[in-house]
């Protein structure tokens, strides 16, 4: 188990160098001087060779990224270009908006989806099972901005039950967070089907009936508990994947995540935001994935994570 | 979904003729294209997905055709025209008209082509790139193993989309550019499980023999390892498609596509969400056009991999 930690941390710790090498070419690869892409347009001439110089943009490539990551350890990415602020202070602004849509999708997809794919695997082939499958479906082919296009449409435009966008009280991120949980509400509801019709044929759920358990606990005990380890490796992917999704969910809501922010960059060609903000999301990321993986230790006895050798 | 039609005797036999063999699907690929594809056609979503994916390349080819209007051509005074409205000239526009008086029909039968475009060629750039690293990882193993695996893995620690908009960031939009990003993206799934694949086929006793009578390690990855693993190729392919659709129609959505005026879904879904209020049409058609077809690509790919997958038809 050490032993897995150990080698966990170290896997995590190269995702993270490649993450901060990813960045730091981002600037050198885009054609142009790096100082004069990461100063204002019309910068005075002795402002960029100070930036020169603090970049080391006269030394080797090696050396200009030690001090990257010197820059980057002391949480300095430069000035934002439009804003006039710290590019790292922009982002941390911005990224509550982006972590609350992520986690209020996540719940909302794991409040319908494990309950839906039971009882359309415990009513096998009825009308309910054939509305779950077309609905996963469709929710697995829908993109999500255009979901979230629609439920515009019919909540806020026709309806009025909800505003259309901007950032606000909680009835602001009712709509985000259901078009951003739409995807992984299918996908964990077609997993957690297929994996509760495949247990509920094993030979220990049959016994569990005979000996004349009720079925609420065959089902919620027996065949949930053991599909939930499946299910949550594939929860915990996701989370990720949200991530991605709130970067284009916050456009379409017009919500200030960093998602928001670094689309906008981009436009504005505003790099030391580009180099802050992809920072963030990609380092956030890997923590999660993680975690995760560290949870797993916790969820399931059987997984020991012990090589062969090693046993 | 994955149910075939039971009466047709047709399909029953097909799963039946199969069972005889005793060696891995694959191994037979070649007498068993003709099996696999009327497996295809038995398999209800499978047919439905191939009719929409054939609509789709032929609206994409014929679109000049097809579409009643010219997607460009702008006209001011029938800007914001509802469904079914006919112009002074007495043409009718069936989907009415976006922001600039252009026929929201006709862009979205022009829409098809980028979407196609930039699906298949992504798709096949990054799934060939993804088909020779993980076959390289998977057969040499050793540092070029690690090597390749460290790549994906740093790929794969960044947000999809996030990667996508970096490298946006550096090579600027232009359909070109948009190819080579999604490809780079993408072709790390491909690396993986072709990978696993290649593991579990090179400890064949086939391999084993091939390589005791001297065959060149060219010659085994291309005569006998390859078409062991073309299955699952085929099968990332199929959702890979769809979901480079999507992107890239997200990516058109969030301004950082293939710049206007191309008609493209993505673009004219961010017009349309900008009309909302005013003009509902121009946001929902050429987002029901991005569902019925990623539906249909779905589809196939879920025929694919039941016609590929020995287990599934033996089971029936």
């Amino acid at each position: 188990m050490k032993a897995y930690l150990i080698r966990r941390i170290i896997h995590s710790l190269f995702a993270v160098f490649g993450v901060l090498l990813v960045v730091f070419l981002l600037v050198r690869l885009t054609p142009g001087d790096p100082a004069l892409l990461l100063l204002p347009d019309l910068a005075p001439p002795d402002a960029v060779a100070a930036l020169r110089k603090e970049l080391g943009l006269d030394r080797s490539i090696f050396i200009q990224f030690w001090i990257f990551l010197q820059h980057v350890v002391r949480g300095n990415l430069g000035q934002s270009i439009f804003f006039r602020q710290n590019a790292l202070k922009l982002v941390f602004q911005a990224l509550p908006t982006t972590i609350f849509l992520t986690f209020g999708s996540f719940l909302i997809a794991l409040i319908i989806s494990i309950p839906v794919g039971v009882i359309s695997a415990t009513k096998r082939y009825t009308i309910y099972d054939h509305l779950t499958l077309v609905g996963v479906l469709l929710g697995q082919s829908m993109p999500t901005f255009w979901l979230g296009i629609m439920l515009i449409l019919f909540f806020a435009v026709i309806w009025h039950i909800f505003p259309t966008s901007g950032p606000g009280g909680w009835k602001h991120y009712v709509l985000p967070c259901l078009a951003l949980s739409t995807y992984m509400v299918a996908l964990v509801t077609r997993l957690t089907r297929s994996g509760m019709l495949e247990i509920l044929n094993e030979d220990y759920v049959r016994t569990a009936r005979a000996k004349g358990l009720s079925e609420r606990v065959v089902i919620g005990r027996h065949a949930l508990l053991n599909t939930m380890v499946q299910i949550v490796t594939v929860l915990g992917l996701q989370i990720g994947t949200l991530l991605g999704g709130a970067v284009i969910t916050e456009k379409v809501f017009a919500l200030p995540g960093v998602g928001t922010l670094i689309i906008k960059a981009i436009e504005l060609r505003d790099y030391p935001v580009v180099q802050a903000s992809v920072l963030v999301t990609a380092l956030l990321f890997v923590l999660i994935n993680f975690l995760v993986d560290i949870l797993y230790l916790y969820i399931d006895p059987r997984i020991s994570y012990v090589s062969p050798e090693e046993r | 979904m994955s149910r075939r039609k039971k009466d047709s005797p047709a399909c029953t036999t097909v799963g039946k003729a199969q069972t005889s063999h005793k060696l891995p699907l694959l191994l037979r690929l070649k007498e068993n294209i003709g099996g696999i594809f009327q497996r295809l056609l038995c398999h209800h979503g499978a047919t439905f997905g191939g009719v929409v994916v054939i609509i789709a390349f032929l609206c994409a080819i014929f679109a000049p055709f097809l579409s009643p209007f010219d997607p460009l051509e702008q006209n001011l005074a029938s800007r914001l025209k509802p469904l079914g409205w006919t112009d002074p000239d007495g043409h009718l526009h069936i989907l009415g008209t976006d922001q600039l008086g252009r026929d929201v029909l006709s862009r979205i039968v022009f829409g098809s082509r980028v979407s196609l475009i930039v699906g298949t060629a992504s798709v096949l750039l990054g799934g060939i790139l993804g088909l020779i690293l993980g076959l390289v990882s998977g057969y040499f193993g050793k540092w070029i193993d690690d090597l390749i695996m460290r790549i994906v893995d740093i790929t794969l620690s960044f947000p999809f989309i996030i990667l996508a908009l970096c490298i946006i960031a550096i090579l600027g939009t232009s359909l070109f550019n948009l190819i080579i990003v999604l490809a780079i993206t993408g072709w790390v799934i491909y690396a993986r499980v072709i990978r696993a694949s290649v593991l579990s086929v090179k400890e064949m006793d086939f391999v084993q023999a091939a390589r005791a009578i001297g065959a060149s390690n060219f010659k085994i990855i291309l005569r006998h390892i390859l078409p062991n693993v073309v299955a699952p190729f085929f099968v990332i392919s199929s959702f890979q498609v769809a979901r480079m659709i999507i992107i890239e129609a997200s990516l058109g959505f969030l301004g950082l596509g293939v710049p206007p005026p191309i008609p493209t879904w993505g673009n004219m879904l961010s017009d349309g969400r900008e009309y909302l209020q005013e003009a509902w049409w121009i946001g929902t058609f050429p987002g029901i056009a991005i569902v019925l077809l990623v539906l249909g690509i779905n589809l196939l790919g879920d025929g694919l991999r039941d016609a590929f997958d020995p287990k599934t038809y033996l089971k029936e």
